[in-house]
């Protein structure tokens, strides 16, 4: 038993307080939108200048010069703006944008993230905002798979892969668990159904302490 | 009278010179002034250094431009995408240079340059491999690195509703980069889809004031950089 990406979405969105900023990562992180928990509002932000981003039109509805930051069509709720990109920007550097969920290539039990590059000498670099949204954006959340598809731990002692940003992650959820970067490391919050603390270790590529009454908290 | 309006876009970028910095509006296919763009491709000027958010898609457009072998940089943050083929190629092949640069960092070293503010300092990036060699300074106990301006000779922007005094309104997400753009550049191109009189934009509905707008060509049907790709067209 464990999370599917649906579940792993539907668990962030419980730790995302109403009323937030919210900017969606591609993946995982799109899938939040769904599971909003009831009696709770989150406005998204996308970064090429929409606030009061809706869901994907039907065909007829679609307007070609309505995209979100993956380049995909959406819509634009009641109560929307749309916005300059430095505007936009000023919105996630300045600090206004609350909750930021993001998938990863590995993050770090100090809370480093590499998302961006493998860094393989013939990949051609792409960072887009990520950059930015780790540095300026309140809360990181990270979703993720807890392993690579070939088993290889993504929560590490020391991202391998260059970093996108240094010591900016709070929070992870992935298909075993939820779990804090806290001063002393990883720390499990919660356990997906029917998985053990002791599983959770041996596919964590660093020490990782067991939920407690009064987790850690990073300062 | 000032009167920006031109005939037609070849005329509008007929002075582009061998070895000009071109800003060009869009992010993906929304905002992409792909008229100008043919334009340019059709004019023929060589050795460009492009700044854009990507590097086109298809071959139309900006990617048809790469692959006419008109642009030597592009200067971008995101230059792979889904439907991006002509510079992935070409960057591999050696034959087109490439300054990758964060979003936001990009966004406003184009809005410093046309707010006259040389540099700025931006957490962005900071502890990453795109901080080497550059400035770092530290601001209320937390460290920043230093950007300059980003400046162009040109920038192709497309807009909605123009006057002729180059007051600009945008479509939705199309607005992007380009409001940043025209003010960045010594001289901005601007094809709009609708040329209205003066005093017909409400001037509290201005995004871009005239005062940064050089040259207006209404573009009335402009095609779409997805509609395109869609229908497999290729361009020159």
């Amino acid at each position: 038993m464990s999370w599917n990406r649906e579940e792993i979405a539907a668990r962030a969105a419980q730790d995302i307080p109403d009323g937030s900023y919210v900017n969606l990562g591609i993946g995982i992180p799109e899938l939040i939108t769904q599971f909003v928990p009831e009696g709770r509002e989150f406005i998204y932000h996308t970064e090429n200048g929409l606030l009061g981003m809706g869901p994907a039109p039907s065909d007829e509805d679609r307007d070609l010069d309505l995209m979100n930051a993956g380049k995909k069509y959406v819509t634009a709720l009641p109560g929307a703006a749309y916005f300059h990109h430095a505007d936009s920007f000023s919105m996630i550097r300045g600090g206004h944008i609350d909750v930021c969920v993001l998938g990863t290539m590995q993050v770090a039990a100090n809370g480093d993230i590499a998302n961006w590059s493998t860094g393989a000498p013939d990949a051609i670099p792409a960072v887009g905002g990520a950059m930015d949204l780790v540095q300026g954006v309140k809360n990181i959340f990270v979703v993720t798979q807890h392993t690579t598809k070939t088993g290889d731990p993504k929560l590490v002692e020391t991202c391998t892969y260059p970093l996108t940003g240094a010591g900016v992650v709070s929070r992870i959820f992935t298909d075993l668990a939820v779990v804090d970067v806290t001063d002393e490391g990883f720390q499990v919050v919660e356990l997906a159904p029917g998985v053990s603390f002791e599983e959770v270790q041996k596919k964590t590529g660093a020490p990782i302490l067991p939920a407690g009454p009064n987790n850690r908290k990073r300062t | 009278m000032i009167n920006k309006e031109y005939t037609s876009v070849a005329e509008a970028v007929a002075d582009i010179p061998d070895g000009a910095t071109v800003m060009v509006g869009g992010f993906g296919a929304s905002g992409s002034p792909i008229e100008l763009l043919h334009a340019l491709i059709d004019h023929g000027a060589k050795d460009l250094t492009v700044i854009n958010n990507n590097t086109g898609n298809g071959e139309v457009g900006l990617a048809a431009l790469i692959g006419n072998g008109q642009v030597s940089k592009m200067i971008c943050s995101f230059p792979r995408s889904s439907q991006s083929k002509v510079f992935p190629k070409l960057y591999r092949e050696g034959k087109v240079a490439l300054d990758i640069v964060p979003q936001g960092t990009l966004a406003e070293r184009i809005r410093a340059a046309g707010a006259g503010v040389p540099a700025f300092y931006t957490p962005t990036t900071v502890n990453t491999i795109l901080a080497e060699g550059k400035e770092h300074r530290d601001f209320d106990g937390r460290t920043y690195v230093m950007e300059p301006w980003l400046k162009a000779d040109y920038a192709l922007i497309k807009c909605e509703i123009a006057d002729p005094l180059g007051n600009l309104i945008f479509n939705k997400t199309a607005r992007n980069f380009s409001p940043l753009m025209c003010m960045a550049a010594e001289t901005t191109i601007v094809q709009t889809k609708k040329l209205v009189d003066r005093g017909d934009i409400d001037p509290e509905h201005v995004v871009t004031p005239g005062i940064f707008v050089n040259r207006i060509i209404e573009v009335t049907d402009p095609v779409h950089e997805d509609v395109l790709i869609a229908e497999g067209r290729t361009y020159p």
